[in-house]
């Protein structure tokens, strides 16, 4: 009886100890693949709930009536080089929803100084200009990408200044250098990543101008002679692998989301998700190149990373842990100037 | 009737500690007067002691603790020699081969040089402690089969860290020292090399390491139930069957048909569990030099089974659109 107790208990107590290491059940599993592959999406309802609940469109603002041939906002204001084409109503309306998306808190102040409009002497207002364009490339030229949904200043914003998933480049945490071993930035917990001990910033060598190749696993069953079998190693794989995680939780999504983790390279068994994923990178790294990294100059000091580099986006900075921002919802036909006629 | 139900032994027996069979040169090789303990009691035998550390014991810790104090230094200077990151971030510092541009060449210490180093004297180590359980089995007049069991292990560690790296021509191919980055190693190598589950050799040694685990499972559970008729004697009973021996052999024979003997069961044990690195240091030494991508070895040899498509399957974007069309 004595024993029985004492076994109870510790059973009890032992179970309380893993518990801290969980997240609580139920998760739910929804199968996405061929039954007996493991394409499985699973998820945390606790966790998940929470952040669909703030993937909710706000409500659009009130339509303003078009008037055919009317003064446009160039003909009236000095120095709208971007939406000068809009009607007068439109480009207020524009303007104040850009407010509620991005400076809800500073309103007009926050990019345009006092009554004068008109001067660029806020680097807030050089920014938001080439964000503009931006928002308007995406939506014109990487449908591959974003398809009819599109993106508008609040995908990333959500009513913050500055967005709350941007990355900067990385020197890593401090170490003793000489003749220690090197890092080779990784073997650190790093959040980026998901805590894992791989490359801690696998945005710098994947999503920039010229990213280094992500494809790391044979294409071949024998080994290739000559110079092609070195071509790929572990070390690279596991950058991969770390830019994949930052993908997944970025996401919100398993590998199985895209992947048929048998094959991880073969397209034929991965799901379409995989396709939109890779046109997804190829996006990234164009808008680090051609628009967030030339900001540098733009911004002043304490927008800029350690290493004094320009503010970046990477997965995570639109999706915010959910794999279709907004649950898919778009924007777009309320604010159709976001997608500039062709 | 004492129980047998518990993982802590039950009876314990105190009396004058036993110093052991007598031996060809005995009296140096039994260092320090034994004690006995009662908690290592719970676990094992309550006596600790004597001891033998002989050179090769001696030489072995030497350049044991010199491994470990390279690898340990190592982390510690990846901190910045701050012992509260180096305990916090302990199972994620790591000491790195030397990368792949180095190939077998001695590189910088700063770039692979320490973790050549710190392999030399842990390879040394474990070879050293190899040859003492060798020569302490000799001295006792027992058989082999310890340093051979240990060896097998030996063999996975050596194919791992020192034979394929050499056949590949690259110490980057080799396992970081870290607790995970080496199991990040592990993944990565798998993915790297097409999925290793594909790999015949990884699947005899899951096999092994499976069929060990239930062996020894069925086997403690066998001695353990037939304990109270004196069944953990089993050497004994090997020559002078009991009827604990008698009971446990028709428990098999009545449930499955079939038992192993005393004898036999031990034989099955060591070999399954020495065949588990030997086939998965196979296995590891294939990968990369004769294999380069296990799936589509496996699809070649008709082992990967192909499954309906359930979306229309995507084409490989950066292939040129007259392609993909």
């Amino acid at each position: 009886m004595i024993t029985t107790i004492r076994n109870g208990l510790a059973l009890v107590f032992t179970g309380l100890l893993l518990q801290g290491c969980w997240e609580a059940p139920p998760m739910e599993s929804e199968q996405l693949g061929f039954r007996g592959t493991g394409m499985l999406q699973t998820s945390n309802p606790d966790l998940t709930e929470p952040k669909l609940a703030a993937n909710v469109l706000p409500e659009p603002l009130a339509a303003v009536p078009v008037v055919e041939g009317g003064p446009t906002a160039a003909d009236v204001y000095e120095n709208v080089q971007v939406l000068g084409h809009l009607s007068v109503a439109e480009f207020a309306r524009t303007m104040t929803a850009i407010t509620a998306w991005v400076s809800p808190e500073q309103g007009c102040a926050y990019c345009h100084e006092g009554a004068n409009f008109v001067d660029d002497n806020l680097y807030t207002k050089v920014v938001s200009r080439r964000m503009m364009e931006m928002t308007m490339a995406i939506n014109s030229d990487w449908n591959s990408h974003v398809g009819e949904t599109g993106v508008t200043c609040l995908t990333c914003h959500r009513g913050n200044n500055v967005p709350e998933y941007i990355w900067f480049e990385q020197d890593g945490p401090p170490t003793a250098g000489g003749m220690a071993a090197k890092g080779y930035q990784q073997n650190h917990a790093a959040m980026d990543v998901g805590s894992t001990s791989m490359l801690s910033d696998p945005f710098s060598k994947y999503l920039t101008a010229e990213p280094e190749a992500i494809r790391v696993i044979s294409q071949t069953a024998l080994p290739q002679r000559g110079d092609a079998r070195h071509e790929s190693s572990t070390q690279a794989t596991e950058n991969t692998y770390s830019l994949m995680v930052h993908m997944s939780e970025g996401l919100g999504v398993n590998c199985t989301y895209c992947h048929n983790t048998r094959a991880f390279t073969s397209w034929e068994q991965g799901s379409p998700a995989r396709a939109t994923a890779w046109y997804g990178l190829q996006m990234v790294s164009n808008l680090n190149d051609e628009y967030l990294e030339p900001l540098g100059p733009t911004y002043p000091e304490h927008r800029l990373g350690a290493l004094g580099d320009a503010p970046k986006t990477n997965c995570t900075t639109c999706h915010q842990q959910v794999n279709k921002p907004f649950a898919g919802a778009s924007m777009l036909d309320d604010y159709p100037i976001w997608r500039p006629e062709q | 009737m004492r129980q047998y139900q518990n993982v802590f032994t039950q009876v314990q027996v105190f009396g004058p500690p036993e110093s052991g069979v007598p031996v060809d040169f005995a009296a140096r090789e039994r260092r320090g007067k034994p004690v006995l303990n009662r908690w290592l009691g719970m676990l094992g035998n309550a006596q600790i002691g004597p001891f033998y550390l002989g050179y090769t014991g001696l030489l072995a810790l030497v350049s044991g603790f010199l491994a470990f104090e390279i690898i340990g230094l190592n982390m510690l200077a990846s901190v910045n020699w701050d012992p509260i990151q180096f305990v916090r971030q302990l199972f994620w510092l790591a000491l790195e081969p030397p990368p792949p541009e180095a190939g077998l060449s001695i590189p910088p210490m700063a770039e692979g040089g320490w973790w050549l180093l710190a392999g030399f004297f842990l390879t040394v180590s474990i070879l050293l402690w190899w040859t003492r359980l060798f020569l302490r089995a000799r001295a006792l007049k027992m058989g082999y089969h310890i340093p051979w069991a240990f060896a097998a292990a030996i063999w996975l560690y050596l194919v791992l860290g020192f034979i394929r790296p050499v056949l590949m021509g690259s110490w980057s191919e080799a396992v970081p020292f870290g607790i995970f980055p080496h199991l990040d190693w592990t993944a990565a190598f798998s993915i790297r090399y097409g999925n290793l589950f594909y790999n015949p050799f990884h699947m005899l040694s899951i096999a092994f390491l499976y069929g060990s685990a239930i062996l020894f499972a069925m086997h403690g559970a066998t001695i353990l139930a037939v304990g109270r008729y004196g069944g953990e004697r089993e050497i004994e009973q090997i020559t002078d069957r009991g009827t604990a021996t008698e009971r446990a052999a028709l428990f098999w024979r009545w449930t499955m048909g079939f038992n192993a003997t005393m004898e036999s069961i031990h034989r099955w044990a060591w070999w399954f569990a020495i065949l588990c690195p030997i086939t998965g240091g196979i296995g590891i030494l294939l990968t990369g030099t004769v294999v380069d991508n296990w799936y589509l070895w496996g699809v070649k040899h008709g082992i990967a089974p192909a499954y309906p498509d359930v979306w229309t399957p995507v084409a490989d974007p950066a292939l040129p659109m007259e392609n993909a069309q």
